[in-house]
């Protein structure tokens, strides 16, 4: 590819390589104080093309190609490339990552423990774990929690935090405008800007945490706290994980471990404040 | 109903499971097909029952009373033969 470059995001490095430069420039900032995979050895690619020779220059598109990809996956407009990257990435770990097992779920860390909070998109994990990361946490991913099915850790894949619509303001209110990449407004998910980690996050991407305690949030609901059964935690879980089937008896083992070894609770919160306190009383109870 | 009172069943050997007992479900990785299964009482009780010896309905059932203490009804013996029958479909318990 004309252009490229090359990240290490936690246990994986990638190489992204694209058609323009514009794409490449804009990771090139975002991802400013991320190390470079070990060696110069990426473990996955992903290539930004056009979808037609034509749509190099007219009306310029990115489709997005790599060692896995999705063949029905829709072009974005080259102005979303940073977007189209980030999308590359997370199949790439989605479907390739054998190391770990994958939930969907976002992650911070404190005295060595790890909180993980799993839920749908628009659950508010990511806006909950860039906040926490800047409230004494260290931020270790708000898309993937990796869990090393061998030790129970939880490793951290702590890339730029995607923020989306109302998140938005939450984080910019409270950051300086060096903390952010420019505003994707009206992608598919919305409108989407991305935060870089604390540097102490980036810089601690290799350090991994005993899962401690696992939340289920639910915006936009009345504070509340919900018991689950074990059952309940499993079946999530396995909907929550992107390569749960594909790791077969590791992949069992891994989250067997998990939920019998690792208390876990429902949380509805009406605003991050209330969801804040939340975490922190529970933290507080169950670590 | 000669087939079923005759035919024997017995589940995969314990060594063909990963078994994660959870709540009042029971989670089984059954190594052969690499599926998950979760379960509800009794299927933990007849996968038990049915490592190592084969046993044939009425013995099943005799044995779900004493060891389990299940409480047999009129539609028990039908309920464990439906309940038999779908292992079968998923290959936890074979028919021989």
């Amino acid at each position: 590819m004309k252009h490229h470059f090359s990240v290490a995001v936690g246990p994986t490095g990638f190489r992204i390589g694209a058609a323009w430069r514009a794409p490449i420039a804009a990771l090139e900032q975002l991802y400013a104080a991320y190390p470079k995979p070990e060696e110069g050895l990426a473990d996955f690619t992903v290539r930004l093309e056009p979808q037609t020779r034509l749509r190099l220059w007219l009306r310029p598109s990115v489709a997005i190609n790599g060692d896995f990809m999705l063949p029905d996956a829709l072009p974005l407009p080259l102005a979303q490339g940073v977007l189209a990257a980030e999308m590359g990435m997370n199949l790439q770990m989605a479907m390739g990552q054998r190391h770990f097992l994958l939930l969907h779920a976002s992650s911070v860390e404190r005295d060595g423990k790890a909180l993980i909070l799993t839920g749908e998109s628009g659950s508010g994990k990511s806006t909950l774990s860039a906040l926490l990361g800047e409230r004494g946490w260290r931020f270790m991913g708000d898309e993937f929690a990796l869990i090393d099915p061998v030790s129970g850790l939880a490793y951290p894949f702590p890339r730029p935090i995607s923020l989306k619509n109302e998140a938005i303001a939450v984080m910019t209110d409270a950051l300086p405008a060096d903390r952010f990449g420019p505003l994707l407004p009206g992608t598919p998910k919305g409108d989407i800007r991305h935060m870089i980690p604390a540097f102490s996050a980036i810089a601690a991407m290799s350090v991994p945490a005993r899962p401690a305690l696992i939340l289920f949030p639910r915006f936009g609901y009345a504070a509340d706290v919900r018991d689950m059964g074990g059952s309940e935690v499993f079946v999530r879980l396995t909907q929550a994980s992107t390569n749960y089937v594909a790791l077969g008896e590791r992949g069992f083992d891994a989250l067997s471990n998990l939920v019998t070894q690792v208390p876990a609770r429902a949380i509805d919160y009406p605003d991050t404040e209330n969801a804040v306190a939340l975490v922190e009383k529970l933290w507080a109870e169950y670590t | 109903m000669r087939r079923d009172v005759e035919a024997l069943y017995a589940a995969d050997p314990r060594t063909g499971f990963r078994i994660c007992p959870l709540d009042s479900l029971t989670a089984y990785y059954h190594r052969r097909s690499g599926v998950t299964h979760v379960v509800a009482d009794p299927v933990p009780q007849i996968l038990t029952a049915l490592h190592g010896t084969p046993l044939s309905l009425e013995a099943l059932l005799a044995h779900l009373v004493a060891a389990d203490g299940l409480i047999i009804t009129e539609d028990s013996k039908a309920a464990l033969a439906e309940r038999l029958e779908e292992l079968c479909t998923i290959g936890l318990v074979l028919r021989i």
